[in-house]
């Protein structure tokens, strides 16, 4: 070393200051905190909890198997205190039916979720990492599917298909994952420029290392945003589907439920309200808690 | 022979409009416990070259030898091993560390990907390390948002020196840091190279760091060499005007120093269309006719002196009072 620095001190150990974390930072653990501080996510989730609860709970609420008839037929809610929701046009409760229809909605959401989740995350992020022909094929293909509205691929699939609520989550899935795939490619490819991703090349780190370990888990906060929604949307599609009758015949679905009360809207126009009510709720608990958590994840993005 | 050779390196970006010639041919050496400073402007393609060493970027031509073995091509495979004895210092202490990973994570992985120690082991070398670079060793169990600029670059360095290199590119290790806190981070670095032997490769646009710092000092312009002197002669004597121009950029504590006339203006050439000949006419007090047409190789001046110029000899300039060594 042919210079020496003669007025600088011996390099100090600096003691460790706790000061303030950036304010923008979320630790996992204060991840739950800034929910509950968020009033619309914490409506959201309390909403959405509720239904988890009502799926989970329906078969020791409701024992009885919700297509059974057990009552008199058409019993206005509040008519009868045995259904407190009323009954239909063949005496089945109505209110079971919401609660078991709530378990076929979520799962369908939840698994088709999944699903599109999978498949589009490991597509963007081969994609957006690889770059080059990898990525311009992959392209196509998330093109190539994003064409397919989603209704129609899950209409052909289930109609080929028999109509179980695996095959339909299945084919709400592979309908949904080019928004996940688009998604994941776009934060991949800005990604993999970072300086830390440079440093874990320079570590030597394999691909699947940085793909999965290091690139992935900073990559993470839209598609959690985005899937919530994907979730609504899957709802919405399975009691579409439901309602077209091209829905699973053994289960009660909110879609079904309105299929069936349809024809007694003018007399009993609560046989399509409630199951309607009850997607309407779903779909919305599961906006704003996407939406809360857009806030609480992206703050940069929290309107000024 | 050099720790580090490079011969006449290409590398660059393809965009828009053509190919973006980041590295247009350049070649240096390192030795081995020799500290080389790479100065220039932002966008003359130091950063580019520092990641293309590492084969961070790919280069479309010349050789990167380490210790004699040639690397520019080595696949992924048989680049794992080499790729312990050189490493990288980011300039921004907040990008470069993964924020979802804690520091032990940090160092650990490095080691577990290269197969070192059994985990009692590696968690040994990581305290060891932390501490090294400054750090309680409670700092293991924490994220890098819990920590200051200054000391998430000091993790930075912890994370360069833990696999024992022995060369680390420092790429403006200190330019997004406060004044108090570079003077720290550069006595740290000084500090390790004395105890642990280490190389660096020194990139900086501040020639004030480079040159409390370097050994030796490449002066980089639009892709290429264009300076090339030991620490004392490029200083007494710069020969570029463009070398000249930096020192006399560098802020001077006596403001009445004459300045030269016609000091650099104007913005850095496009890398894309580089100029015809000197890539330095358009901006240079000095340029003529000739350097319109013929660009000036890189040759030597004196010993150990390099310079591409036509007008390097003899001496254009008048030897500018050394200045007092910067306090930083």
């Amino acid at each position: 070393m042919s210079v020496s620095p003669p007025t600088l001190s011996p390099a100090p150990s600096i003691a460790m200051s706790t000061g303030e974390p950036e304010a923008n930072h979320l630790s996992r653990r204060r991840l739950p905190r800034a929910i509950l501080r968020n009033p619309t996510a914490l409506a959201g989730l309390l909403i959405l909890l509720t239904f988890v609860a009502l799926a989970v709970f329906a078969g020791v609420l409701y024992p009885q198997d919700p297509l059974d008839m057990v009552g008199a037929p058409l019993l206005w809610p509040g008519q009868d205190p045995e259904f407190l929701l009323g009954t239909d046009s063949m005496g089945r409760d109505v209110a079971a039916g919401l609660a078991h229809g709530a378990r076929a909605s979520l799962l369908v959401g939840a698994i088709s979720a999944v699903i599109g989740l999978f498949i589009g995350t490991l597509v963007g992020a081969i994609g957006g990492y690889f770059g080059g022909v990898v990525d311009d094929l992959l392209v196509r293909l998330t093109e190539f599917f994003q064409t397919i509205p989603t209704m129609l691929l899950a209409i052909v699939i289930v109609a080929i298909a028999e109509p179980s609520i695996g095959m339909i989550s299945l084919a709400i899935g592979v309908g949904s994952w080019p928004t996940i795939a688009r998604l994941t490619r776009a934060q991949f490819r800005s990604l993999r420029e970072a300086d830390f991703v440079m440093a874990a090349r320079s570590l030597g780190y394999g691909d699947a290392r940085i793909i999965f370990r290091e690139i992935l888990p900073n990559a993470l906060a839209p598609i959690i945003v985005t899937a919530s929604v994907m979730v609504a949307s899957a709802v919405l599609t399975e009691s579409a589907l439901s309602f077209l009758g091209m829905g699973d015949p053994n289960v009660v679905s909110w879609g079904n439920m309105i299929a069936n009360g349809r024809e007694l809207l003018r007399t009993a126009w609560y046989l399509t309200a409630l199951p309607g009510g009850a997607i309407s709720l779903a779909v919305l608990s599961l906006n704003l808690v996407g939406d809360g958590l857009n806030d609480v994840l992206n703050p940069r993005q929290r309107g000024e | 022979m050099p720790l580090l050779s490079v011969e006449s390196l290409h590398s660059g970006y393809a965009s828009g409009h053509g190919i973006l010639r980041a590295v247009d041919g350049v070649s240096f050496h390192i030795d081995k416990g020799e500290t080389l400073g790479l100065v220039g402007e932002s966008g003359c393609g130091k950063s580019t070259l520092g990641k293309a060493l590492l084969r961070l970027v790919p280069s479309s031509q010349g050789t990167i030898r380490l210790d004699g073995t040639d690397i520019t091509r080595l696949s992924r495979r048989a680049l794992r091993p080499h790729r312990r004895r050189m490493q990288m210092v980011f300039q921004d202490p907040f990008g470069s560390l993964n924020p979802r990973q804690t520091v032990h994570s940090l160092l650990d992985t490095a080691l577990k990907v290269h197969g070192l120690g059994d985990r009692d082991e590696r968690r040994r070398l990581a305290a060891e390390i932390v501490q090294r670079v400054g750090l309680p060793a409670s700092s293991l169990t924490r994220f890098p948002h819990e920590f200051s600029g200054g000391q998430r670059q000091r993790i930075g360095i912890a994370r360069a020196l833990v696999l024992q290199p022995e060369l680390i590119v420092c790429d403006e290790p200190v330019s997004a840091l406060d004044v108090s806190i570079q003077a720290q981070i550069l006595n740290l670095l000084v500090d390790l190279k004395c105890d642990l032997g280490l190389s660096y490769l020194f990139i900086s646009h501040d020639l004030s760091v480079v040159r409390y710092f370097a050994d030796r000092v490449l002066v980089m312009y639009l892709g290429r060499i264009v300076e090339s002197a030991d620490h004392a002669s490029l200083w007494r004597a710069p020969r570029h005007p463009y070398t000249r121009a930096l020192i006399e950029a560098v802020p001077s504590t006596a403001p009445e120093r004459r300045r030269i006339a016609g000091a650099i203006a104007g913005d850095l050439p496009s890398a894309v269309q580089v100029p015809a000949g000197c890539r330095f006419r358009s901006r240079c007090p000095l340029a003529d006719e000739r350097c319109a047409h013929q660009e000036p190789a890189l040759r030597q001046v004196a010993a150990g002196h390099a310079v591409a110029c036509h007008f390097a000899e003899p001496a254009p300039f008048q030897n500018i009072e050394p200045q007092p060594r910067k306090t930083l």
